[in-house]
């Protein structure tokens, strides 16, 4: 399976075969790190807004691999800020670099740099679109955690109506036979042009506003944040802040290998006693995110096959 | 007594004068309504029939094939009943072909339509329209923030669902249905 010059723009855009591939890289890439993979070769990091985690990870990936990284942290340090439109952007930058990888906050922004570039384009998150590197470490973190994607209880909860990694996630984990639980109050409840997509596919899922309902079923439970940026009016989100708490009470009724994972930040979902347990699973999701991203900048590079 | 008789043949005679301006105004009427029949349908020489359009969509196609800019004869007609598809419309268009790429913008709006190319008063070819598998450049995407909606970019959709349509933008990768379709 050859990902030389392979955009990573959407997780719809990748086959069961090749998620799996992609997943041995990584496994590959964090067992046995080739220092040197991308020495001479330039990553440019293009970030129209601002980004903390992708935007580190990245940097961090491609550094450890001895290449380099250039680019901007935000869109008013640029020519944007003159006029030019992406497309030009991309088309100056490709110029520079032998990879890009783009966050910007419209939708298919991605999409319309990996048509305009010669070179490979990753998507470090198009609005509330796309963000597949996300999905990629979240399915690793589950693989690693769980010892496989198979036939898994997965629960997820929170903010289901606008959060994007769980959409992405949904989508890449139906390949797997699994059985969803979504846990939401019916205003963020799960899009039903995803539950359709789902029942079209054949995969089981339940859906329930009760955190208890279903606990004991999880071997992966899966926490987002509600998004107050989301919320028009503060009012409502005051509604919904807080609505669901995993702490103490919640481990009494679970399964013993129940692993909780988060895309972080946390405001106060996850109480801080559960870091320490042998159940918290989202601080080592997000170092995972150096050996996707340092697989993925390999595999488009044409440095690993 | 002559008189009488008199009077009963004038009655008779009047009779028979209703009766026959009767018949006269019937057939009066009905070549009027017969015209009008063949004026909602009046044929056209050389041109374009397209039949079996949903009434809501009618104005639809007006608009795609910017007949407000044509010269040649132009008959709309809408809420005419169809066995097939309920309410229909029809527009016909003289002196018009129609591009494929005309023909394809109408099967978004109108996938059941009948595009008739009339040939000296005759249906020369009777075409089906088919909702393409691929809509390049020919709907605008309803996500305000989809980057075609901020950038010269051509729009691209794929048919996810025919019947009822449900499109999905190559860029945004958000879906719509028939109600959000917007034509460029």
């Amino acid at each position: 399976m050859d990902f030389k010059n392979r955009d990573i723009i959407s997780i719809n855009d990748f086959s069961k075969e090749e998620i799996l591939h992609i997943l041995k890289a990584v496994r590959q890439m964090e067992q046995k790190p080739k220092n040197n993979l991308l020495k001479g070769r330039i990553l440019a990091a293009l970030f129209f807004e601002p980004s903390t985690r992708t935007r580190l990870s990245f940097t961090s990936a491609m550094e450890q691999l001895s290449g380099t990284v250039i680019g901007f942290s935000a869109a008013n340090t640029t020519s944007i800020q003159k006029g030019e439109s992406l497309w030009d952007t991309i088309k100056m930058t490709e110029q520079y670099a032998d990879v890009i990888v783009i966050r910007h906050p419209l939708e298919g922004s991605a999409r319309l740099a990996a048509e305009a570039a010669n070179v490979p384009v990753i998507n470090g998150g198009d609005g509330s679109n796309q963000h597949p590197t996300q999905t990629m470490l979240d399915l690793y973190t589950i693989q690693k955690t769980k010892g496989r994607l198979e036939n898994l209880h997965i629960g997820f909860v929170g903010d289901l109506k606008y959060g994007r990694t769980v959409h992405s996630l949904v989508i890449a984990l139906s390949n797997f036979n699994p059985t969803f639980y979504f846990i939401a109050p019916d205003d963020l409840q799960m899009p039903e042009s995803y539950l359709d997509e789902l029942y079209q596919k054949k995969v089981k899922y339940h859906k329930t506003s009760d955190l208890g309902r279903f606990s004991k079923e999880l071997d992966v439970l899966y926490v987002t944040r509600i998004q107050k940026e989301r919320f028009p009016d503060p009012l409502e989100y005051e509604k919904f802040k807080g609505i669901y708490r995993i702490d103490e009470a919640f481990l009494q009724n679970i399964k013993k290998d129940l692993k909780i994972m988060h895309p972080l930040p946390r405001v106060d979902e996850i109480d801080k006693s559960i870091d320490s347990t042998e159940h918290a699973a989202y601080f080592e999701q997000a170092a995972n995110g150096i050996p996707v991203r340092k697989a993925l900048l390999a595999l488009v590079l044409g440095k690993l096959t | 007594m002559k008189r009488r008789k008199s009077k009963k043949k004038a009655a008779r005679k009047y009779a028979g004068k209703r009766k026959a301006k009767a018949k006269q105004i019937a057939a009066d009427t009905a070549p009027k309504e017969e015209s009008k029949r063949e004026l909602k349908i009046s044929a056209i020489g050389e041109g374009t029939v397209i039949d079996h359009i949903p009434t809501d969509a009618t104005f639809k196609v007006v608009e795609i094939l910017d007949l407000e800019n044509h010269n040649g004869v132009i008959s709309i007609a809408t809420n005419l009943q169809s066995k097939r598809i309920g309410k229909k419309g029809i527009v016909k268009v003289g002196g018009k072909g129609l591009t494929q790429e005309e023909v394809n913008k109408i099967a978004i709006v109108a996938p059941e339509a009948t595009v008739n190319i009339i040939k000296n008063y005759d249906v020369k070819e009777k075409i089906k329209v088919n909702v393409p598998d691929v809509i390049d450049n020919v709907v605008k995407c309803s996500n305000p923030v989809c980057i075609t909606n901020n950038e010269q970019v051509a729009t691209k959709f794929y048919v996810v669902k025919k019947d009822p349509l449900k499109i999905k933008c190559h860029y945004c990768e958000r879906s719509m249905g028939k109600e959000d379709i917007e034509i460029i």
